[in-house]
């Protein structure tokens, strides 16, 4: 969903730059107070540099389309919403400067769609689902892939959204508006697929490395003597 | 598992994400660049300030083997990619309060 240059006029442009860019400033300092510790921290790494690469593997969505991985669920229910969000923007800036692949003056709003709305609907929608669902360690992938089906449809509609403020081209929204969701709820699927693997992975071996798992832990975890730092 | 162990089983899977399977992607336009070829205004993409980039377009600049010269990029980007964020935590770790959980 890496937005070029050109798709969206320069004040929209800039906009969604100054938006993105004070959601990342609080997402430091939150990140930093709130989720990094010193056990979960190399994890926050890991998700960035996972994401990079699973981002370069566009999967077959039918009708000559194909859709990648945004991974912004994945990261939020990992490390937390905050890191998340700097997760994605490190991948996005590299991927703008390095790759050519969504445009630098687009940066903004490529961090608003995927780095924002995308991983704060996922986390949302992650939260809520956790609640409805059984009190099992199993329900946070599960939760984390509903999260995912439901965020990237969502950062498609944002997309629309900020179409509608500065679009470079007269096209009818509506129209717009339903095909954007429709190919990216079918996105949404494999990445749901491959956010409930790697959530599941991660979950089965290093629960407490979760973000997202916090509270959900089996008692004998629990009971585990802490190691002496 | 320990978090070292952990931390460079991922690292290991991402790297081989990037610099193998990465080849074997769809080249299909994606969903955006799809529906703006579809609705007619995928004309109006600028290419990138960054184009000439040596890594522009997930290809390594004068890398003649395509399988070689993608798979290098990727692991170029990964390289890069875990520093910065690797180098972001490390900060962020040490501006925060040490917490017990």
């Amino acid at each position: 969903m890496h937005v070029p240059d050109g798709f969206l006029d320069a004040p929209t442009s800039v906009g969604t730059a100054v938006v993105a860019g004070g959601v990342v400033a609080a997402c430091l300092v939150r990140s930093a107070r709130h989720e990094l510790d010193d056990r979960s921290a190399p994890l926050a790494g890991l998700v960035a540099v996972f994401i990079f690469a699973a981002q370069m593997v566009n999967f077959p969505v039918g009708a000559g389309t194909s859709g990648h991985l945004i991974g912004a669920a994945l990261a939020a229910v990992l490390v937390g919403p905050a890191t998340a969000t700097l997760c994605l923007t490190v991948v996005l800036a590299v991927q703008a400067f390095l790759f050519a692949d969504g445009g630098v003056s687009a940066l903004g709003t490529n961090v608003l769609l995927m780095g924002v709305v995308a991983v704060w609907v996922g986390y949302g929608t992650f939260r809520l689902a956790l609640a409805v669902l059984p009190r099992r360690l199993s329900s946070v992938s599960v939760a984390a892939g509903i999260g995912a089906l439901v965020g990237v449809p969502m950062a498609a509609l944002a997309f629309v959204g900020l179409y509608a403020l500065g679009g470079a081209a007269p096209i009818p929204l509506a129209q717009l508006a339903a095909v954007m969701t429709g190919w990216h709820v079918l996105i949404g699927v494999g990445e749901a697929l491959i956010t409930m693997l790697a959530v599941s992975s991660i979950v089965a071996t290093r629960p407490d490395l979760v973000y997202g798992a916090h509270g959900r832990l089996p008692e004998l975890e629990l009971r585990t003597p802490e190691p002496v730092a | 598992m320990s978090t070292r162990r952990l931390v460079v089983l991922g690292l290991v899977v991402s790297a081989l994400v990037a610099g193998v399977l990465s080849f074997y992607a769809s080249a299909h336009p994606d969903g955006l660049t799809h529906v703006a070829q579809s609705l007619g205004f995928a004309s109006s993409a600028r290419s990138s300030a960054t184009s000439g980039s040596p890594l522009a377009g997930y290809s390594a600049a004068g890398v003649h083997d395509p399988r070689l010269s993608r798979g290098l990029a990727g692991l170029a980007g990964v390289a890069v990619v875990g520093l910065v964020m690797g180098g972001l935590v490390l900060l962020l770790r040490r501006r925060s309060p040490r917490r017990e959980r």
